[in-house]
């Protein structure tokens, strides 16, 4: 209990993943908390990269989270600047009123 | 060791909760504030495990640069008419059970990865050891500018690129409002832009256009 391992981190991980997931099926209001159940998800595989790299003593993974936060940073500014335009064509962000992809 | 444990329940805790206030939270800026608070806490986590470097990067740029990002598309779109209202709707509640579900199915799929898990017999040993009179940045930093050199610039395009892109979506071009020319004003030329003109005396000079 008290010796704090792998398997705590690891779990933590799992747990904001699956946090992250339920935000993602469970919100149908709102586009942008989708993006922000996206960040939790993305956070949940640095924490595991993370702690294994700690861990096992490779710095590959510390690298690797490097690069995860850039895709995410990259990802979150592409997926606002859509949502704004998206905003300003159709005056909605609501999840069950985007359907002009028809999907 | 103890201070380690208690100190990682507290920063764990208060992760689990702000995820989970992400999902659950009625107003959006509420949600953005949790998403802040759990960056803040797991880069703690980060700094006490011993990866201090990507601690203090995670906090400048999601703290620093993203959750702010997300602050000022959720003010600007005024979503306030656009609260989550949960359960209201009898369309919307049908796929909670299966989004419910289907979480717990990959969460139990991660645990049972994480618990049957064990170490390579040797693996550890084989590993090089790490330096521990370096700092975790200077280790990082002659890893990243030597191995991983190439990915590192790739990074910085894919940065570029999503620059590019998030300009090229949201720039509007609107009607009726002055803006100053560079092209035109260089492109100007002498002859077009003088002429002279005789003036006859007592007459003046009626300007046609």
């Amino acid at each position: 209990m008290t010796e704090i391992g792998l398997g705590h981190y690891l779990t933590l991980g799992a747990i904001i993943f699956s946090i992250g997931v339920i935000g993602i099926f469970l919100n149908r209001k709102n586009i942008i908390v989708i993006l922000m159940s996206i960040e939790l998800i993305l956070l949940a595989v640095n924490i595991n990269l993370v702690s294994f790299s700690i861990f096992l003593g490779d710095l590959s993974g510390q690298v690797f989270t490097l690069f995860i936060l850039t895709v995410a940073a990259a990802e979150a500014a592409i997926g606002l600047a859509i949502i704004v335009v998206y905003y300003r064509n159709s005056g909605t962000i609501r999840v069950e009123e985007i359907n002009k992809l028809k999907g | 060791m103890i201070a380690h444990s208690i100190f990682f329940y507290i920063f764990s805790i208060i992760a689990i909760i702000s995820a989970i206030m992400v999902t659950a939270s009625k107003n959006t800026v509420h949600s953005v504030f949790f998403l802040i608070l759990d960056f803040i806490s797991i880069s703690c986590l980060f700094i006490m495990i011993g990866a201090e470097f990507l601690g203090m990067i995670m906090l400048i740029v999601y703290v620093g640069a993203v959750a702010v990002l997300f602050l000022f598309v959720v003010m600007m779109l005024n979503v306030a008419q656009q609260k989550n209202q949960w359960f209201l709707s009898k369309s919307s509640s049908r796929h909670i059970p299966m989004g419910l579900i289907i979480s717990a199915v990959i969460f139990f799929e991660l645990m049972i990865v994480v618990g049957g898990w064990k170490y390579k017999p040797n693996l550890v040993n084989n590993l090089p050891e790490l330096n521990n009179e370096l700092s975790n940045t200077h280790l990082l930093g002659q890893v990243l500018y030597t191995d991983y050199i190439h990915i590192f610039q790739i990074s910085g395009m894919i940065l570029l690129i999503a620059m590019i892109g998030a300009i090229v979506l949201t720039y509007r071009q609107r009607e009726g409002v002055k803006k100053q020319s560079y092209i035109k004003q260089i492109s100007r030329e002498r002859s077009e832009g003088v002429e002279v003109i005789e003036v006859a005396s007592n007459k003046g000079v009626k300007i046609d256009d």
